[in-house]
């Protein structure tokens, strides 16, 4: 065992020795987390509406103050004064204003008519996330409007009570889970796929196999001598991203241990999965290839930035056997719901076994001569 | 022995027991046989070169006898044991040199010397002392605690061989351990490598492009080329048994397609070749009989010569003969060549 040690020393004086490691396996994700979690967290404010007033009556100047209260409150937009309905909607077009509201002549007298009055809106769909924004505010608008002046005294209509079970997880906090495991998949990729390889290319392998170091002591070696590395970057990130996220969960001791648990996990199945791409690879280009592939390949069906229920068929079959969805998914029960190692257990006992699975088929393919 | 050389592959002296014995031995990537059966032993204590040109075969050999490629068919016993059957116990017993600088350029001198003793076993106490007996054997135990990156070129080399001694091995394989250093570097390895095999009494397997390190290095020297074994002896018995005991280099001053048969037809010339710009290269067994001759021609034609020199037969000569290519230009491949990949054609 000594052997197996050795060759752990070796690796881990070589990344203290460089931090560089380091630093880049945490600059990508952390970069991600800020620039990202300030990016899509945030709602929409200051849209530009064209209004379009053809009634000038009493109703159409109550749509004009629900308007005017939306701007001065929530601040999703602002109204821009137009007489004409044709140059609304070419500005629409081209990008000049987010939309337009027009109110045709008579609503006023269709209102109080009870004659199914109507507001136009016109929207660029081709911005979902703009025009989505837009259309739900004014829906609300709208609806307050359908108010009744006088309520009645029995309500009829089905009212929805929602309970949020925790405080409000802002975009930040819901992608640190995705940065933590980035950060250790990135710290793997270099220092167990890279790295590796380098050193195989370099003849540092030739220099351990005329050693009489045992096959396994040395696969046993450079896989631990990697998921130390993964675990120290997993914890700067975990530490680092939840002070910037405003998260306390990292102060309890209970949730120390649940996080580190994952952590452990996590870095034993991305070095265990990375071994097992890499055990016959001798060409240094070759992980540097796959990097980009293998991180939108991982990453994004993982749940990290979009929710897999909203996937297709084939994406979920990839998520069902991706590493990175147990990892994001028991970061986020710990970090976001405090949820105990009852809510991590599936994760932690698909890691361990993911990472353990792939060591063990790696092995047999590790060639102890070159 | 495959191939004709000028003695037959047993060691030194017939006494000797054999530190390495290679027989028959072969090595097949698919169709193609790297190395084809070949045969030589080395004499514990000895120094043993391996010349040959690129492609020729050394490093595969090297390779299966240090057990990092599985030999194809024959067999090889290094330090008593089967490299195929006791591959441990030959690890154990053999230090070895690759031609790439691979220690650690991050690690200290001594972790990486450390890091080494750990993987053979090297209990601590022994490991300290071997430590410092392998740095004051290649002169770097003030450089102890220094980062490698800051050594020279020369001084990664003589780290590179304390790496390999720092578990006392019995037997010492050399891959080009002087390439790419300075003149003065490349004596301080040569005077190295002559030191600890006498205080060690090691025995050397030494590849090398450089015809004059092989002469001042090594007690013997296979010439192998194409995967065969073509020559093998000491540098004495391999220079007399190339045909002619002295060179004569001239040039003539006119070109003419003559002067080759004119050469050949002097008495005692054994073989001439012809090099660029009207340079000839005269082998004979009687030097300065022939120089007399070759100007007395000359001046009964009327021709000048440009230049004229007499030598002793060389390494060189010896291996143009065997192998009938120029090493110098084996030289300059391996400047501008990069370093063989672990698993390359050797």
């Amino acid at each position: 065992m000594n052997r197996m040690w050795a060759i752990v020393e070796r690796e881990m004086r070589k990344f203290f020795r460089s931090p560089v490691l380091m630093i880049m396996s945490m600059m990508l994700p952390l970069v991600q987390l800020v620039i990202l979690g300030n990016a899509f967290g945030g709602k929409i404010r200051g849209a530009r509406v064209a209004f379009v007033d053809y009634d000038h009556g009493p109703e159409s100047v109550k749509v004009r103050e629900a308007f005017d209260s939306v701007a001065a409150n929530i601040a999703t937009f602002n109204a821009v004064e137009y007489t004409d309905e044709n140059q609304a909607r070419d500005d629409v077009r081209e990008g000049k204003v987010d939309a337009a509201v027009i109110i045709p002549a008579q609503f006023s007298r269709r209102v109080y008519a009870q004659d199914a009055p109507r507001l136009g809106l016109v929207v660029d769909n081709s911005d979902q996330f703009m025009s989505g924004s837009i259309e739900g505010e004014m829906q609300s608008l709208v609806d307050a409007l359908n108010q009744p002046v006088i309520q009645p005294r029995l309500v009829k209509s089905i009212a929805l009570e929602i309970v949020e079970l925790y405080p409000f997880v802002e975009y930040m906090k819901f992608l640190l889970a995705g940065s933590i495991s980035l950060a250790m998949y990135i710290s793997v990729m270099i220092g167990g796929g890279m790295l590796y390889i380098d050193d195989k290319a370099r003849g540092v392998h030739e220099g351990y196999l005329v050693t009489p170091i045992s096959k396994l002591e040395l696969v046993m070696g450079l896989n631990i001598a990697g998921a130390i590395k993964a675990v120290l970057s997993g914890i700067s990130l975990t530490v680092i991203g939840s002070l910037m996220a405003g998260l306390g969960v990292i102060f309890h001791p209970a949730a120390l241990v649940q996080l580190l648990a994952l952590i452990l996990g996590t870095s034993i199945a991305f070095n265990g999965m990375m071994f097992l791409m890499m055990v016959r690879v001798d060409d240094p280009l070759v992980p540097r290839a796959m990097f980009g592939v293998l991180n939108t390949l991982l990453f994004f069906p993982s749940g990290a930035i979009y929710p897999i229920a909203a996937f297709p068929p084939w994406l979920r079959a990839i998520a069902i056997v991706d590493p990175f969805t147990y990892a994001i998914h028991g970061f986020k029960a710990i970090l976001l719901k405090d949820g105990g190692f009852a809510a991590i257990n599936g994760d932690l006992l698909f890691l361990f076994t993911f990472g353990i699975g792939t060591l063990l088929l790696a092995t047999p393919l590790f060639k102890r001569t070159l | 022995m495959s191939g004709g050389g000028p003695t037959a592959g047993s060691g030194r002296n017939g006494a000797a027991p054999a530190a390495i014995a290679v027989e028959k031995i072969v090595k097949k990537y698919g169709a193609f046989e790297a190395v084809k059966g070949v045969s030589f032993s080395v004499a514990e204590g000895e120094i043993f070169g391996l010349l040959g040109p690129n492609g020729a075969g050394k490093s595969t050999l090297i390779r299966m006898m240090t057990t990092l490629i599985p030999v194809t068919s024959g067999r090889a016993v290094v330090a008593g044991h089967d490299v195929m059957k006791d591959a441990d116990a030959v690890r154990r017993a053999i230090g070895v040199i690759p031609q790439a600088l691979t220690s650690d350029q991050d690690l200290t001198v001594e972790e990486n010397l450390s890091i080494y003793a750990k993987l053979y076993s090297v209990p601590r106490e022994q490991r300290e002392r071997n430590i410092a007996e392998v740095l004051e054997a290649v002169d770097l135990t003030k450089w102890r605690k220094a980062e490698t990156k800051t050594l020279s070129g020369g001084m990664r080399r003589r780290l590179e061989i304390a790496r390999g001694l720092v578990h006392d091995p019995r037997i010492f394989f050399l891959d080009e351990p002087t390439t790419g250093l300075d003149p003065v570097s490349r004596i301080a390895v040569w005077e190295m490598l002559n030191n600890l095999k006498k205080t060690r009494n090691l025995t050397m397997l030494v590849t090398t492009h450089y015809m004059e390190e092989a002469d001042r290095l090594c007690d013997r020297i296979a010439i192998v080329d194409h995967g065969t074994l073509v020559a093998l002896g000491t540098p004495v018995e391999l220079k007399q048994s190339v045909p002619g005991s002295n060179v004569v280099e001239v040039q003539f001053a006119r070109e003419s397609d003559a002067w080759m048969e004119r050469l050949r037809a002097l008495p005692d010339v054994t073989e001439v070749q012809s090099q660029s710009a009207g340079v000839y290269r005269v082998l004979t067994s009687n030097g300065s009989q022939t120089t007399t001759q070759l100007v007395e021609m000359a001046a009964s034609m009327g021709e000048q010569l440009t230049s004229l020199s007499v030598q002793n037969t060389s390494l060189d000569d010896v291996f143009v003969h065997y192998t009938g290519r120029q090493l110098r230009d084996e030289q300059v491949k391996s400047v501008f060549m990069m370093p063989q990949r672990p698993g390359g054609n050797a």
